[in-house]
């Protein structure tokens, strides 16, 4: 259940529709959700997004299965998001995706054992003159070496404890 | 130093902030347009200036404005194209974060001319901290009334709302944007009806992309008349280009449309040259679904012509010898890439974001895939080359939506340039994997292959 905060947040978003429109808010709310209930849409969270938007949970599972930053599935505390499309590819983001494999000892689409850390490959995300790059969160860590991911790694594992 | 008109102030200090645009001569247009022009007039600047869609098709946007229906009493909707998705595009994103009142001044205007009073910006979800800064800055107009009710004494109301997405590049096509406006998937629709008579929640909805938008800020500035004094021919005003890929200087360069590639890669001004030395393999210059070019017909046309950076000249030869200028996404390959490597990370794209709607598209992206895959490891057979040609032939022109011909683009013209380059790594794998073939002969600009009958 959303605090009161969020549930303001809510209707203020349904009311940037008209009238009756309020499915349109399915998208900001599934992202609101999906930050307050651990970084992933359950099958109850989504049932109860379509609750508060007077929709049936099947329209909710449609939207929810189509766009690719919804989770399924529990993923770990921090997300490494790489992308691997052609210009970021061209600028070694191949290495940069082995070398996280390596040090994390996960393959790509795993998390590692204490749950901190997933590894996922991703499509081009409109940093492709900053790459290789990565989206950590709700930012993009840009022009990655293997240093830089050390450091990042380490920023993430400081943060947990 | 090339004119500038959206980014001339945008190394100002604090220029992200309404106080700093606005002392700089911000909602200038705005102004002027609201209180001495009406809508018919600022159509008509726009018109004159020659705009066309920075979105990727180049479409006149005066034209497109003109199309929209106005039933009685039935809102229009103007939706901003924030969704910038296209491997290689990554303008937008620099204007909304640094130059943010550019593009709600631009909105404004935009609106005020097509009749509306709602307007929504669709941005890609990933750019996750954007909505902020474009929520702050709607915030600082409103309180300087500049949105909201009755605009500066106008009696003009408008409201602006920021809406994220949440993962597919298909929501970049106007019909999908408008689908997940509405809460559902993005699955395009089919047209006619086209969105300027039925497009959001059923009503004449005009989509354009971010730096359309912002531009007609300039264009009431100077008039749409000296506005179509800048660049060439058809290809009037000025275009942000995104370089990447391996060159010195990658970034967002605004460049006047008459200037050549060859001094857009070289000068110091923009690109900078090629990264460590090395010499250029091949460009695709308008975003991943663009015709790569070999850097012998980049640089010049067929006939001989020096390659301009304007809509006209990188389409010069069709898809034989040319190529186009899209939405601006310039990815550059120096000689130690691999065409075909290049080639599977773009089929992959297509494959990972084709809404599924249409077989040719959902089945044949997945094809290529896995057909170059196997090229790319050694893998492939000489009738594979074929077979690929043969999966593009057959999705180009028979779906929906434009997503399946992007898809087929890149790889016919990779095969279409670099055939020999496939056939290398289906007769040498081993070599294949373990070393790139090179330039071959695709680096020399003086030596204009004869146009291969396609
Ligand atoms: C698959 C696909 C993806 C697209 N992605 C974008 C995009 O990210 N941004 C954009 O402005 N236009 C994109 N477009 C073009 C839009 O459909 C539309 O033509 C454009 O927003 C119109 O704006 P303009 O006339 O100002 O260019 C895309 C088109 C297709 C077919
Ligand atoms: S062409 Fe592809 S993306 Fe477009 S509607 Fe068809 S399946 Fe969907
Ligand atoms: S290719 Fe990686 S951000 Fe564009």
């Amino acid at each position: 259940m959303f605090s009161e905060e969020k549930l303001n947040k809510v209707k203020e978003i349904i009311a940037r529709y008209p009238q009756g429109k309020q499915k349109s808010a399915l998208i900001p709310v599934l992202h609101l959700a999906q930050e307050e209930f651990g970084g992933w849409l359950s099958s109850e969270t989504m049932d109860y997004v379509a609750s508060l938007l007077q929709i049936t949970s099947i329209e909710v599972y449609e939207v929810a299965t189509f766009y690719s930053m919804f989770n399924l599935q529990p993923v770990g505390k921090h997300v490494f998001e790489v992308c691997q499309t052609g210009p970021c590819m061209l600028r070694g983001s191949d290495q940069i995706i082995d070398y996280i494999k390596k040090k994390l000892d996960i393959g790509v689409g795993e998390t590692t054992k204490d749950g901190l850390f997933t590894l996922k490959t991703v499509e081009c995300l409109g940093a492709c003159g900053y790459a290789p790059m990565m989206q950590l969160g709700k930012h993009y860590r840009e022009h990655l070496t293997p240093e830089k991911v050390d450091a990042i790694i380490e920023e993430c594992r400081a943060k947990a404890n | 130093m090339g004119r500038k008109l959206l980014f001339d102030k945008a190394h100002i200090e604090g220029i992200r902030y309404y106080d700093v645009y606005r002392a700089n001569g911000g909602y200038g247009s705005a102004e002027k347009a609201l209180k001495s022009m009406t809508p018919e007039q600022v159509l008509d600047e726009v018109k004159k200036s020659g705009l066309r869609g920075r979105g990727g098709a180049g479409f006149p946007t005066g034209m497109k404005w003109s199309f929209i229906a106005k039933p009685e009493g039935v809102p229009r909707y103007l939706v901003c194209n924030a969704d910038e998705s296209e491997p290689g595009t990554f303008k937008d994103r620099y204007l909304m974060e640094f130059i943010p009142h550019l593009l709600i001044e631009g909105l404004l205007i935009s609106s005020y001319t097509l009749g509306c009073n709602s307007c929504y910006i669709y941005i890609r979800g990933e750019y996750a901290w954007i909505p902020d800064i474009l929520e702050q800055a709607i915030a600082e107009a409103k309180k300087n009334g500049w949105l909201g009710k009755n605009i500066q004494g106008t009696g003009f109301d408008l409201e602006i709302y920021v809406q994220r997405g949440a993962g597919a590049y298909i929501c970049g096509e106007e019909t999908a944007l408008i689908e997940s406006l509405e809460g559902k998937r993005g699955n395009p629709r089919i047209k006619p009806p086209f969105p300027a008579v039925k497009g959001l929640w059923d009503c004449p909805t005009v989509v354009n992309n971010v730096e359309t938008l912002a531009t007609v800020v300039p264009i009431l500035r100077i008039g749409g008349d000296e506005y179509a004094k800048y660049g060439t021919g058809k290809s009037t005003g000025t275009k942000l280009i995104s370089a990447c890929g391996n060159i010195n200087k990658p970034g967002v360069y605004e460049i006047e449309m008459n200037i050549s590639v060859e001094e857009f890669i070289y000068s110091d001004e923009y690109c900078g040259g090629i990264a460590n030395g090395k010499r250029l393999k091949a460009c695709i210059p308008g975003g991943s679904s663009v015709p790569i070019l070999p850097a012998n017909l980049l640089l010049k046309t067929a006939k001989g012509e020096q390659r301009m950076m304007t809509y006209e000249s990188l389409a010069d030869g069709g898809f034989a010898t040319g190529t186009m200028l899209g939405s601006g996404g310039f990815i550059v390959l120096d000689e130690d890439q691999c065409i075909v490597k290049n080639t599977l990370t773009f089929a992959r794209f297509y494959h990972h974001e084709s809404c599924g709607q249409c077989s040719p598209c959902r089945e044949g992206t997945g094809w290529m895939k896995r057909v170059l895959h196997n090229i790319e490891h050694g893998k492939g057979k000489m009738s594979d080359i074929d077979l690929l040609w043969d999966i593009q032939r057959k999705i180009e022109g028979n779906t929906i939506c434009p997503l399946g011909d992007a898809a087929a683009w890149p790889v016919a013209a990779a095969i279409r340039h670099f055939r020999d380059e496939f056939e290398w790594h289906v007769l040498h794998p081993d070599e294949a994997t373990k070393r790139n073939y090179g330039l071959a002969h695709y680096a020399d600009p003086l030596e204009i292959a004869a146009p291969a009958a396609v």
